[in-house]
């Protein structure tokens, strides 16, 4: 019973984060001379209002759920990877290098497109996991660093080995048979941006789901979380599991990387430090680090990220009022104690009350 | 080479001292316990107000630019209430908030400027001059290195270290501030008000985070652009490097702007041109990798820093 009011209580948080942060979306819009209900309006309705953007709307989500369930992996494990965003670009940049080179049957192609792009991202996320291990470095300065040792690889590897034909600042373009687009998907959603990295982002959430709750992996990962020391004394190689659940993480989002790169666009451009691997952290906060969780907040932030454009081309708000909203439920999301505090204290003086009533009501019948 | 040397020194001197503010904003916060990932976004609120102020303010140029940096400050500490305010008053997880500040910056600052100005930059007609400083600027060797070419800028920013290092430990004040950070518990059974201290130490990084970014609008960059371009992160780097201790603060940010200086001019030296240009780039970065672990034993950090403070807790 105490169990599932907890389990309620986090979505009921992550819920209240979510209107918290349109109402101050909307407080923002409404004091730069917009109307705020017409603002949502063509926003949502940018994100969902027909098929194709439907279609645009997953294939923005998707990138946003694998970064999204990286940062929740390593979360369970109590640690911060806000690395997301430079393991993004090392898988992005092992997946445009194989699909730049090989031409090999698609199938086989694709699967070692993605694989590349996991194990450069696991590997490098590792590197921050293994400082943190060894050396009790902590990983969020470690990853940062490492963000920006990828951008500036990015920044030069790419004209230096990847150049296009017209432009210094990005990769060639990946052949057809090197992207996630399927001509039969698109045309289901009339031809918008919606890949097969769908699928792959919804493998990995059960995949992520079954490791965590159904394997003595992902017990040991979360006792880790739990309790490094409790761990420990219960014969649990805590270094080992945290280098590992670092890697995890970042196979994760070097997968979002892969899908982002050789799926939602076909090249990579150079000088971007990509904001999805932040705006993982967001998607992480809201599903409450629970893999379904993941799955919708991606959505939902998918549909912001879709509906910016058309809100901007219909009532002139600037679209950086979608990255506000989601920056500003992070903040509440954060904030959240407040609310738990205080339900906290209502909860008490309710269980309080009906002891008083049911000791009073025992003196009574006396 | 000398003459290299003089060449590059004034611009890694500009380089180095937004870090360097920036940086020490960050002491302040970090000495007092709470860990401040939001540099980077308050750098960023600093150079939007600054740019605002400056460009649309309607003062004449030789002022502006003041009132800008002045503007900058104010709004960098202004901002950071919202982080103090979930560090402190609610015990939030200090580096979500901080990465919150960081992306609420940067999307509400475009959000504004495409407002007001109708496209996400703002640019400054006219930053803070050059200047040479009379007879020191005569002083062989040192002339030419340290007080030729200078911003003024350059002043104020010596001048917030040296009263830093002198309030943080020499100061009644800066040694409460310190205890917040290394003992709470400690502090607050001899009387510190540990909310207070961390609010004023919150603030105070915001204030001087906000006057970095501020000071980077008007002597490097001359236009606000929605980023501070990984610089608040590199003075988080700065902090570390120089493990929280303000002459160490000193000298690793100094580093890190001769470090990026070279990188930045390398393509226009012949001598530095075979380095390629991956390595200079990365190399404030992998450094301070190498120096994290190097210092992993014997780290000076604050000992309290990134935990809110629970008055119930043994």
């Amino acid at each position: 019973m105490k169990f599932r009011s907890g389990f309620n209580r986090k979505y009921v948080l992550s819920l209240l984060a979510v209107l918290l942060g349109l109402i101050a979306g909307a407080i923002l819009m409404s004091s730069t001379g917009h109307n705020p209900v017409e603002g949502y309006r063509y926003l949502f309705r940018g994100g969902l209002m027909n098929l194709a953007r439907v279609g645009n709307t997953m294939a923005i989500a998707t990138t946003l759920i694998l970064t999204g369930l990286s940062v929740a992996f390593a979360f369970k494990t109590g640690l911060f990877n806000i690395g997301a965003s430079g393991q993004m670009l090392m898988g992005g940049l092992a997946a445009t290098a194989i699909g730049l080179t090989y031409s090999w049957p698609r199938p086989v192609l694709l699967t070692a497109m993605m694989l590349a792009a996991m194990l450069a991202g696991g590997l490098w996320a590792a590197i921050a996991g293994f400082l943190k291990a060894r050396f009790n470095v902590h990983e969020v300065v470690a990853t940062i660093m490492l963000n920006w040792i990828a951008f500036w690889t990015i920044y030069y590897v790419i004209p230096g080995y990847f150049k296009g034909p017209f432009l210094e600042t990005e990769s060639r373009r990946l052949p057809a048979a090197a992207t996630l687009r399927w001509p039969w998907l698109s045309s289901q959603f009339s031809g918008s941006y919606i890949n097969i990295g769908i699928f792959i982002a919804l493998a990995a959430v059960i995949v992520v789901a079954f490791v965590l709750e159904r394997t003595t992996l992902g017990y040991e990962l979360k006792a880790v979380g739990y309790n490094r020391h409790a761990a420990e004394a219960a014969g649990i190689k805590v270094n080992a599991r945290m280098v590992l659940s670092m890697g995890i993480a970042g196979a994760l989002a070097g997968l979002a990387g892969g899908v982002f790169y050789a799926g939602y666009a076909a090249t990579m451009q150079i000088g971007i430090l990509p904001s999805q691997g932040f705006d993982g952290i967001a998607v992480a906060l809201l599903g409450a680090s629970s893999p379904w969780g993941v799955w919708v907040a991606g959505l939902f932030f998918g549909v912001l990220h879709t509906g910016k454009g058309f809100m901007t081309a219909m009532t002139r708000i600037p679209p950086e009022i979608a990255d506000t909203i989601i920056a500003t439920i992070i903040y509440f999301a954060a904030t959240s104690v407040l609310v738990e505090r205080y339900w906290d204290s209502i909860d008490r003086s309710l269980s309080a009350r009906r002891e008083r009533r049911s000791v009073s009501k025992e003196e009574g019948g006396n | 080479m000398w003459q290299l040397i003089v060449q590059i020194f004034p611009y890694a001197i500009a380089y180095t001292v937004p870090l360097l503010i920036t940086a020490l904003g960050g002491l302040y916060s970090e000495r007092s316990g709470v860990v401040n990932i939001g540099l980077e976004g308050l750098m960023v609120i600093g150079m939007f107000s600054g740019a605002y102020t400056i460009s649309r303010g309607g003062l004449p140029p030789g002022s502006a630019v003041w009132v800008g940096l002045l503007a900058a400050a104010v709004a960098g500490a202004a901002f950071s209430v919202l982080h103090a305010f979930a560090c402190v008053t609610l015990n939030a997880n200090q580096v979500i908030s901080g990465i919150a500040i960081n992306m609420v910056a940067g999307a509400m600052t475009r959000f504004l400027a495409r407002n007001l100005t109708g496209s996400g930059n703002i640019q400054i007609m006219r930053g803070i001059q050059r200047t040479n400083i009379p007879l020191l600027s005569d002083i062989p060797i040192l002339g030419p290195l340290l007080f030729r070419q200078t911003y003024a800028t350059t002043w104020l920013a010596l001048g917030i270290l040296f009263l830093s290092a002198f309030v943080l430990f020499k100061t009644r004040y800066g040694l409460r501030l310190r205890a917040c950070g290394e003992h709470p518990h400690a502090a607050d059974a001899a009387g510190v008000n540990i909310y207070r201290m961390r609010y004023s130490a919150v603030l105070i990084s915001g204030a001087l985070a906000g006057l970095g970014g501020g000071i980077f609008l008007t002597t490097v960059s001359g236009e606000f652009s929605g980023t501070a371009g990984g610089l608040g992160f590199l003075a988080l780097a700065a902090l570390i490097f120089g493990q929280w201790r303000p002459f160490g603060i000193l000298g690793a940010t100094f580093f890190f702007g001769f470090a990026s200086t070279i990188a930045n001019v390398s393509q226009a030296i012949p001598e530095l041109a075979r380095i390629p240009g991956i390595v200079l780039k990365t190399f404030p970065f992998v450094v301070t990798l190498i120096a994290l672990v190097a210092f992993s034993r014997s780290s000076q950090a604050p000992k309290a820093a990134g935990e809110p403070y629970d008055k119930g807790k043994r």
